[in-house]
């Protein structure tokens, strides 16, 4: 008995903790989700009512859930794109743009340097950063990003025009985001063997031919995994977009100007904690976990291309 | 799958004779090199100009911010600084968040090393059950999970709880410590653990002796990821405690921009700001290998 016995209470015993915290906080929750999204329900015991699928019907018919839909859909195409493409440029940029003898490729001078500073916003919290950024778009001609363009002639209301207030916080989004994927890209390039990238040095390809045909075809992969990423990010823009557009307990300050800048978390958290419509926000929720699903599985087809493995 | 790519290497030994364009070859490379090497100055420039901004307002008199927003500060204002910390409460918001951030952290470690190692070392009927209900965690939105989860909080009482909002934090960084953990764990070697066990240590022994400290790599990128992920949180703090003596600093900050903005005591807010992202700048100078590899660490693998 003793062996097969100490070794089944000992793998009990290394989970029983764990798996219940696990369980109570989110697992449990997760289930409650989807039979709360069948009720009206203010919070309060008394007042649960189920309705069937009616707080989806009526999703369905919510124009503003549809703006804040088509944000978040907008938000991961530009994203994914800008993010993307500036990413792998930098990350070329730094490993192998620099002077090169004949055979050998090189970063550029201050590598190391370039690669701190780039991922430096990571590392700061998203409030922060917006609440920086929120002082930099001041819409008085003495906010900085304004006082840096006036002698181009530019002028902008950047947050409280509704035509420039979404792109202005996306642009935050990529300015602090860059830098991530600069650091997956760089790790993805310094796993290309170098010996191929001399052969081609010494059959006189150029930087150009080197980064579409050697460079570029590796980073599918890291590619794939980082547009999964940066499309979670924009399904979320929660924390940038409530401190960029006002405060979440002040309710419906969120999202504006006038649903500008709605997307569907700023949307879902006002309608649960602001209005108090805790079975609408749920149904909300379960169909951000749709697109969620949808988003992951379609990246990852669009993206499935050979690998190149070394 | 593997389409090895080919290239065609020249037979020759290297040693072909320059093109009469060489020259001028060479020439368009620097001009290029020049111009793409100034964009990386460029991208410098924007990620510090406004990070630069923020240290100078945080030392200026409120009619300085705006007057000449880069300019140094006439006579440096610590007591923005001061006024931070006592009256706008950064002290103990920064006190809280350390707290819970900490703590948060440490359960984090603990209880998914556990959990990983049993799913790397040990087979058991329904360990794919547990690994896919972690992984379930890490695809799932936190949104969807937001309201019911405030209502537990509350049936439990841990809402408005410093610890009850440590041990929230833990469940949600589990499934990606597990997750990173768990391949961690298989590939430690085996060697030292069968030789522990013939050496009669039993479970508990070689996990905690053996097998833990050979995962310390791991546990330290887990580590940075979780207080840098934990220590930017928003959402559950906000649901769950509001109860303003039991702030953390994001949410403390976003109420004080609020408020500010009416009070316009700006030079006070920014030295908030700067206060609250000061320790992750710091872990950031000391540890920056370290960091930019933990924070990527889920998307290597």
């Amino acid at each position: 008995m003793t062996r097969a016995a100490g070794r089944n209470g000992f793998i009990v015993s290394m989970l029983v903790v764990p798996v219940g915290l696990y369980a109570t906080f989110v697992l449990w929750p997760y289930i409650q989700s989807f039979y709360i999204s069948f009720f009206q329900w203010s919070g309060y015991t008394s007042s649960k009512k189920w309705i069937g699928l009616q707080n989806y019907r009526a999703l369905f018919h919510d124009s503003t859930f549809w703006i804040s839909f088509k944000h978040n859909i907008v938000a991961i195409v530009v994203l994914c794109v800008l993010t993307m493409v500036l990413g792998l440029f930098f990350a070329a940029m730094i490993n192998v743009g620099g002077r090169a003898g004949k055979t050998r490729i090189q970063g550029v001078r201050g590598a190391p340097f370039f690669q701190f500073v780039f991922f430096l916003p990571c590392v700061l919290p998203i409030v922060m950063v917006g609440v920086l950024w929120q002082f930099i778009y001041d819409p008085s001609t003495d906010g900085l990003l304004n006082r840096m363009l006036s002698p181009l002639g530019i002028y902008g209301n950047w947050l409280g025009s509704t035509s420039t207030a979404f792109a202005s916080m996306l642009a935050v989004m990529i300015w602090m985001s860059v830098g991530f994927y600069v650091v997956i890209f760089t790790a993805a390039i310094s796993r290309i063997p170098a010996e191929f990238i001399e052969a081609a040095k010494l059959d006189g390809a150029s930087g150009l031919k080197i980064f579409n045909r050697i460079i570029l075809p590796v980073m599918w992969d890291t590619a794939q995994v980082g547009m999964i990423y940066i499309g979670i990010q924009a399904l979320d823009l929660f924390a940038l977009i409530s401190t960029m557009s006002g405060n979440p307990s002040g309710g419906s300050g969120t999202g504006g100007p006038d649903n500008a800048t709605q997307v569907i978390s700023t949307y879902l958290y006002s309608n649960g904690f602001a209005y108090g419509k805790f079975g609408y926000a749920t149904a909300m929720g379960v169909v951000l976990l749709i697109i969620t699903l949808v988003l992951a599985g379609g990246l990852f087809r669009l993206t499935r291309r050979e690998r190149i493995e070394f | 799958v593997a389409a090895t790519g080919h290239l065609e290497v020249a037979k020759t030994d290297g040693k072909r004779t320059p093109p009469a364009s060489n020259r001028a070859d060479a020439s368009t490379a620097a001009v290029v090199r020049f111009v793409f090497g100034g964009t990386l100055w460029l991208w410098s420039l924007l990620v510090i100009v406004p990070l630069l901004f923020a240290v100078l307002t945080s030392l200026k008199a409120n009619n300085e911010i705006f007057a000449s927003p880069l300019r140094w500060p006439k006579t440096l204002r610590w007591n923005n600084y001061a006024r931070a910390w006592t009256k706008a409460d950064i002290g103990r918001y920064l006190g809280n968040t350390l707290f819970v951030v900490g703590l948060a952290v440490i359960l984090t470690l603990l209880l998914s090393s556990m959990v990983a190692y049993i799913l790397a070392r040990y087979s058991f009927r329904g360990s794919r059950i547990v690994y896919y209900l972690f992984i379930l965690g890490l695809v799932f939105p936190l949104f969807l999970a937001i309201v019911p989860l405030f209502f537990v909080a509350k049936d439990l009482h841990l809402n408005n709880s410093l610890i009850g909002l440590a041990l929230i934090y833990a469940a949600y960084s589990m499934p990606f410590s597990v997750f990173f953990l768990t391949a961690f764990f298989k590939t430690l070697p085996n060697e030292l653990a069968e030789s522990a066990s013939i050496d009669g240590a039993g479970h508990w022994r070689t996990f905690l002796q053996i097998m833990l400290p050979l995962a310390r790599p791991g546990l330290v990128s887990v580590g940075i990821f979780n207080v840098l992920g934990l220590w930017n949180q928003y959402l559950l703090p906000i649901v769950l405690i509001n109860d303003d003596k039991k702030f953390v600093l994001t949410q403390g900050l976003a109420n004080l921009a609020v408020q500010e903005r009416s009070g316009s005591d700006y030079g006070a807010l920014f030295a908030a700001l700067i206060i609250s992202i000061a320790p992750v700048v710091a872990v950031y100078v000391a540890f920056h290998r370290q960091v930019r590899s933990g924070m990527t660490a889920g998307s290597l693998r």
